[in-house]
């Protein structure tokens, strides 16, 4: 079966996150003033071959923990389903 | 006996001639790695020079960590084998766990290209062994993702055994601790985001990156 795994990386609490602060300083002078906060990070799209949803999950936790973030300072967000 | 000294190449790496070129204005001998070799058992030092390896793809380092060289790499250091990275060298030792840390993007997201100051914080590595504690040097950086970061448990162990070995005395790209560069336990093991092999010479601006590279190549003469 395949599997679509969206994986979230963003920045662990408490890292600073300069392209973020860019954004959020930039948003209210183009007029958006409602912005509260802005972080920025990446998203990845995996499509993984695999015998059931458990198996594709776990791959994808050790794709994401391995390579895709660095968990020095990121922490990723997972969400596996069905294509 | 001299050693000599290998310079890995990724693809995407661009100072690794400039690395060769000091090494040898220094007196020392140096050849090119590239990044499949497996066997480093010629050398008796390693430097992992500045670029973009792997096209800096995904996070500087973050695949350059798997590329085949860096088995030998990591068995090289284990051995106490001196290996310094410089820039892009330094972010794919702490992608590849032989440094504790990562490399952000610079406060205020510049790329940087610009002579620093640096101040010597510890002699205790094979790239400052040669050095003094507070001893100034002028040494160029050029760098996006240069500001060093960590955990508080782990700066607290850098501070406390003496692993920090280069600070800069303005702090150019909000790194913590205004560290610049640091090493591993037993110090053969050194990162700096400043680039000490454009630094040999009085003709490119300052030579005070002599004797960071001239303690390496004592380091790598004792292990020849």
């Amino acid at each position: 079966m395949r599997f679509l795994a969206r994986v979230e990386v963003r920045l662990r609490p408490g890292i600073a996150d300069p392209e973020g602060a860019t954004i959020e300083r930039a948003l209210p002078a183009m007029g958006f003033d409602g912005v509260a906060s802005v972080s920025a990070g990446r998203a990845f799209r995996v499509e993984i071959d695999a015998s059931d949803l458990s198996a594709a999950q776990s791959m994808a936790a050790s794709l994401a923990d391995r390579l895709l973030a660095n968990p020095v300072i990121e922490e990723s967000i997972i969400e596996v389903a069905p294509l | 006996m001299a050693g000599t000294i290998g310079v890995v190449v990724f693809p995407g790496t661009n100072c690794e001639h400039d690395a060769v070129s000091a090494v040898e204005t220094l007196g020392g001998s140096a050849r090119l790695v590239f990044h499949t070799e497996t066997s480093l058992d010629d050398l008796d030092g390693i430097i992992l020079p500045g670029g973009f390896a792997h096209g800096d793809y995904l996070r500087p380092g973050a695949i350059a960590r798997f590329s085949p060289i860096m088995g030998a790499v990591s068995a090289f250091a284990a051995a106490g084998g001196p290996v310094v990275g410089i820039c892009n060298g330094f972010q794919v030792l702490c992608e590849a766990h032989l440094l504790p840390g990562a490399l952000q993007k610079n406060r205020g997201l510049s790329f940087l290209c610009q002579p620093a100051t640096l101040v010597v914080a510890s002699t205790g590595s094979i790239l400052t062994s040669g050095a003094t504690v507070g001893q100034r040097l002028e040494v160029p950086i050029n760098h996006f993702s240069g500001s060093y970061t960590c955990d508080v448990e782990t700066l607290r162990i850098l501070e406390d055994e003496d692993r920090i070995v280069l600070r800069y005395a303005t702090n150019p790209n909000g790194s913590i601790a205004d560290i610049a560069g640091i090493a591993n336990g037993p110090g053969n093991v050194v990162g700096l985001m400043p680039h000490p092999e454009r630094a040999v010479s009085e003709l490119l601006g300052s030579s005070d990156g002599a004797v960071l590279l001239r303690s390496l190549l004592d380091a790598a003469s004792v292990a020849a």
